[in-house]
Order: structure tokens, then sequence, then C-alpha cells
């Protein structure tokens, strides 16, 4: 019996290992359709960033509130995966509660602290679920959100209370079949808040107890599992992602448009057509902006994968506060959409392309360029310069752009000022 | 107001302390040109030895570029490069944020470095250096005032103090709005909107930030930007409040506080 158990566990952890495997592969290869971009400059910073912004969580403490439970869900998850790895040895080799005699004492700290964590977990989960749910928080209302981007959030923290409540009861049952003696359920010391539960479970036989204790650990650990394989389809994925993200977010500062070398180039030659005549001559024409996700960097899809769709970016956006159509969120949720898109087509593009199959010439129009969005985004995503990287295909590309734009064009090219006034006139204000 | 031109103090082989980029609003629109006036005569009355460019003066491309034409802010940049690099020119100080981020952020890898500084910096520089000195019981002493972030200067170059210090130096009540600082709400001009139609939506940036600020109840409205200017004037008007509540540039308001 105990053989066909931990036959089973293995095949349970194999597959959604496997599983698990296959979709990140995925995922890193419609990353990688993005075009090439060199951000290895500075790792000293870029660790500090790392520790800084994704360990440390630098930007959500902007909402202390907020972030001191995201803190608790975050910490609970990581520590708690230490009694993850002790779960895995135990279903494999068929032991139970393997580092309790190795670590002695400190295996009952240990327990405790995980379950003070999970407690917390679950109410901070409770209460984001509230918030999500019941008070009328703008962002989470917002229609951003609409059919599977709202469920996704929900069916997460409710997953992940149940983890904890499931994580609890199998704790409560084996520290009383533990005070009973029980053979195979070693003593330990009495677990810190769970040991103060065990009246639930008051007048039930040893043989319930085991049931409920066995029945609770496979429904965690295979919950845990299918919450794995859950997470990289889901907005959930930040907590992988944040961490790249963070590394490699912009150094530069956030006034500074990145700039296009093959352009600077060719005004160069214009200028100076001496210059011209020496240089190497291009083997492809250049294609100017972007219009599908492979014309973005891949650290613009990295962006749109690590984005847990919080919308603290549409929530500080000037557009979005106005009613108009650009909401940075969506921004970022399309731009995975459509790399989502590209993947399950084999790389193939298909018809449709980001720019008007997924984001409108209007959203695009909207941006101030404020970098409020980028300001904001705890995870150091830029929704700004994919929207400036799109206007440049609009307009280099396509010529597409507002009359009043062609209009400011021309007077900058011929009046040296985006409005229509004589250079002549310039220095008109120190007389006047 | 006797100002010279960079080709002038080149004619005499002389170069001045700064070079003053007077950007193309503040040059040609009206309100804007008041701004450049001010600062103009505190440079002189603080004895700054400053030029300008004059007529050799062309747009910085701020607006092309973040419209999407690369190639016209290309164009733009090489030509001013060209000109300020001529002149030898090593320090800039301008009086509009999207000139100071542009010059400052992009024109290096162009071939232009220079040290820019924004004006609100610059007067707290003079401030500082005991340069300027503030009147005793001036007019703004008491007064509510509340101070708009520019996104270029704010957000975009993490300048946030010098232009609270410079205004703090008026014995003022300065108020901040809820969205201030690194949170400040755009005015609604940068990005190239200021040359265009807002898209349509329930109401207007520059009202909604017109009405934040007069909220506030403050009775100035401290700016840092010629857009910025234009936008929140504009706002206040729709509050209805335009004749309780002036929008004025800080270099307006430390020109007429100024001892002489």
């Amino acid at each position: 019996m105990q053989i066909v158990s931990q036959l089973l566990f293995l095949v349970a952890l194999v597959a959604a290992v496997y599983f698990f495997s296959r979709r990140v592969a995925g995922i890193r290869r419609n990353i990688l359709r993005g075009r090439d971009i060199d951000l290895s400059d500075q790792p000293a910073l870029r660790w500090k960033n790392l520790v800084l912004l994704a360990f440390g969580q630098k930007k959500m403490f902007r909402n202390p509130l907020v972030a001191v439970l995201h803190f608790f869900v975050y910490a609970g998850f990581i520590i708690i995966n230490l009694e993850i790895l002790e779960i895995i040895i135990d279903g494999v080799a068929g032991t139970h509660r393997i580092f309790a005699p190795v670590l002695g004492p400190l295996y009952g700290i240990l327990i405790g602290c995980f379950e003070i964590l999970a407690v917390l977990v679950a109410v901070s989960c409770a209460i984001f679920l509230v918030r999500r749910n019941i008070l009328k928080l703008r962002r989470f209302l917002s229609k951003d959100l609409d059919g599977w981007p709202r469920s996704d959030a929900n069916y997460i923290l409710i997953t992940e209370i149940v983890l904890m409540a499931l994580f609890l009861t199998m704790n409560t049952a084996d520290g009383i079949l533990q005070s009973r003696g029980v053979p195979h359920y070693v003593p330990v010391q009495p677990f810190w808040v769970t040991q103060h539960f065990a009246g639930i479970f008051n007048g039930l036989s040893d043989s319930t107890l085991i049931t409920i204790e066995r029945t609770a650990w496979w429904l965690h650990i295979l919950g845990v599992l299918a919450f794995l394989d859950y997470l990289p389809y889901s907005k959930h994925l930040h907590i992988v992602l944040a961490f790249p993200n963070a590394y490699y977010t912009r150094l530069k500062p956030k006034g500074r448009m990145d700039n296009m070398p093959e352009i600077q180039q060719e005004v160069l030659y214009a200028m100076q057509p001496e210059l011209a005549a020496n240089a190497a001559p291009g083997d492809t024409p250049p294609k100017f902006g972007a219009k599908d996700v492979h014309d973005l960097t891949w650290k613009n899809l990295l962006d749109a994968f690590a984005c847990t769709e919080c919308g603290r970016c549409s929530a500080a956006c000037p557009a979005t506060q106005t009613g108009k159509a650009l909401s940075p969120r969506l921004i970022m949720m399309k731009t995975r959409d459509r790399a989502e898109e590209i993947g399950r087509q084999n790389g193939e593009a298909g018809d449709k392309t980001l720019l008007r199959g997924y984001i409108t010439e209007e959203e695009l129009r909207a941006c101030t360029s404020c970098n409020a969005c980028v300001e904001e985004c705890p995870v150091s995503i830029n929704p700004l310069d994919i929207i400036l990287q799109m206007r440049r295909h609009l307009i280099m590309e396509e010529s597409s752009a507002p009359q009043e734009w062609n209009m400011m064009f021309s007077n900058i090219e011929n009046n040296m000022a985006p409005w229509k006034f004589s250079p002549d006139d310039r220095d008109a204000w120190i007389n006047s | 107001m006797q100002i010279k031109t960079m080709a002038e103090y080149f004619a005499n082989g002389e170069t001045p302390e700064v070079l003053f980029w007077v950007g193309c609003a503040g040059s040609f629109d009206q309100r804007a040109q008041k701004i450049t006036r001010a600062f103009a005569e505190i440079l002189t009355k603080t004895g700054t030895q400053f030029a300008v460019l004059g007529k050799e003066e062309a747009c910085t491309g701020d607006p092309a570029r973040r419209a999407g034409n690369e190639f016209l802010f290309q164009m733009m940049a090489y030509n001013n490069i060209q000109v300020l690099n001529n002149y030898g020119v090593k320090k800039i100080v301008t009086a509009c944020p999207h000139c100071f981020n542009t010059i400052k952020n992009e024109y290096p890898e162009l071939g232009g470095s220079y040290e820019v500084i924004h004006h609100t910096t610059f007067l707290q520089q003079l401030i500082d250096e005991g340069r300027i000195k503030i009147k005793e019981g001036g007019s703004f002493k008491g007064k509510k005032i509340t101070y708009h972030d520019s996104c270029y200067l704010g957000r975009a170059n993490g300048i946030y103090e010098a232009p609270r210090a410079v205004l703090e130096t008026l014995d003022a009540d300065l108020v901040e709005m809820k969205r201030c600082k690194s949170k400040g709400l755009c005015c609604g001009a940068g990005g190239a909107q200021m040359f265009k139609e807002e898209e349509k939506g329930t109401t207007r940036i520059n009202f909604e930030r017109g009405h934040e600020a007069v909220a506030t109840g403050a009775s100035v409205i401290a700016a840092n930007c010629p857009f910025c200017m234009t936008m929140l004037t504009d706002g206040v008007k729709e509050a209805g409040k335009e004749d309780s509540v002036k929008v004025l540039d800080i270099a307006e308001i430390i020109a007429a506080e100024m001892k002489e």
C-alpha cells in the first residue's frame, strides 16, 4: 500500500513539473520573439534593484497597509516552500516529517513560524478578496478586468486560502495523533497555532484522525502542484518574473527616449553627404517603430508577462483618470495576449497585428508621456516605452497623424517652432 | 532690456557664464514671454553674465520625437548641437522642462554634452549663494500657494525639491495637492498633446488638475513649465476661479519678490 502511494506521488510530482516546464519554455519563446536589446550594463546597480524592488518590494510601500498584507502573502509563499520541500521528500520516500529528527527543537520553531505565516496569508488573502469584490476600488472595478482577468485574481486568492486551511488542518490532526502516541506520528513540540485548534477534532477516533490528516496532506500537496501548473497561465506569474524584470529595469532617466541610431545616421548623411560616400550599405531596409510584438524588445514582452494587472499604472494615468480609451494596464495585457496568440500559432503572426488588432490608435494618441505609469509599477514595467515605439510606427511607417500634428511637424520644419511664427521673431520678446 | 546674443559674445571673444535657452513657448507664446522676461530680469539683476541664441535657436524636437517623428527630431537635434558646439557652450539654463529634458538627457548621445540646469534649480542656487535676496514682508507672505510638479522636471528627472525650496523663501503657506511630487498629475500637455485636441473622455486632463489645484484653497498656483502654464490657466478658468486664483511661474514670483 505504502509503495503505491509513493508511486502515485511521484507520478503527480513529475507530471506537474513536466507541464510547468513545458509552459515556461513556451513563455520563454514568446518573450524571445521580441527584438534584442543589450541590458547587461551596470550589474551592481541591477542587483541592487533586484534586491530593493523585487525582494524588498520597495514600490509596494507607496501604500503601506496594502504593502504589509502583500508582504505576508509573499513571505508566506517563499518561506512555506521550505515545508513543501519536506512534504515532497516524505511523499517520495514514504517517510513522515523527515526533518523532525534531523532538526530537533528547531523543527518545532520552524513549523510554528510556518503556521503563523499560514494564518497571516489566509487573513491577507481574505482581505484582498474583500478589497477586490466588496470595496469599490476603482482599479479593481475597471472594465479592464472584465471576464477572465477578474476571475483569475479571485481563483488565486481562494486557492491560497484553501491551501493554507489544508496545511493547518493537516497539522491540527497530526498534533493530536502525536499526543496520543499513535505510531508513525513522531512527537515534536506542540505546534504553535494548531495546538489551540485541537478541540475541533475532540472525540474523533485515531483512524478518523489519520484519514483527516492524510486527506489534508494529499489535497494540500496536489493543490500546490496544480497551482504550480496554473501559475504560468495566470497573472500570478509575477511572483517569478518580478525578479528578472527588476534586474533588467531601465536605468536611464525616465525622460530619456531611446535613440534610433539608424535615423541619426541617415540625418547625418543628409547633412554631411561626404560621410555617406564611405558608409557601408545597409543590407535590409530598416523598419521604424513597432507594429507587432516582434518589433518590440524582449524586455517589453517580459514586462507583459510580468504584469499582475494590479492597475496602479492606470489609476495614476491622466488619460485613464479622465475617461480616455487609454489604460496602461490594458496596453500590457494586450501585448501579452498578442504574444500568446503568436505562440499558439507556432510563431506565425497571421493576419492580425498588435496595432489595431489589439491596441487602437486612439489609445496611443491619448498618452501624455508623463511617466506616471512607469513610476507606479511595483515590478518595473514600462508601458510608455511600448506606446512610444508604436507611435513611431504610426508616424514613420504609415504617416498616420492627426492633422494638428502634421501642422506642428511642418511648423517645426519650416519655422523652427511648433507654431506658425516667423523665426525672425524668435527674439522679439526682448523688445516687446 | 539689454540682452546679448551668443554671436555678440563670440564676436568679442568672450564667453558668458551661462546660455539662457528660451525655448519656443518662451519665445513666441505671449503668456510665456512674460516668464522669459521675468527670468531674464532676474539674471540681469543678479549680475549673471548670460547670452541667448536669439534667431539661431530652434525647437529641440521634443514634441516631434514624442509624437513619433524621429526624423524631424534628429534633424532639429543635429542643427541645435552644431550651433551649441560651434559656440563652445558649456552651461545651459532653461525655463522649459521639455527643452531641459531633451538637451540634458537626449542630446549627449547625439554629440551634444552640456551642463543643463532648469531655471528653478538655478534660482535655488542664486538664492543659496545670496545673489537673490527676498523682500521682507513681500506680497506672498502668509498666502496659500500650491505647486504643480511638471512631469518632465519631476518624474522624468527627479527634481521635486528645488522649486519648493525656492517657494519656501517667500514665507508663504505652501500647500500640497493630493497628487503631488512623484504622484503628481500631468497637466495634459506632454507627449505632444499640447499641439492637438484631446481624445474623447469624460473630462479634460487640465480641467481635472485645475479643479484639484483650486480645491487646495490656494490663491496662487506655482508652475515651472510654459505648457503647464497654458493648461492650468485654462483649468482654473473652467473652474470659474480666474479672478481669485493666479497661475504664475516661479520665475515671475521671484522677480516680483526679490530685493532690487
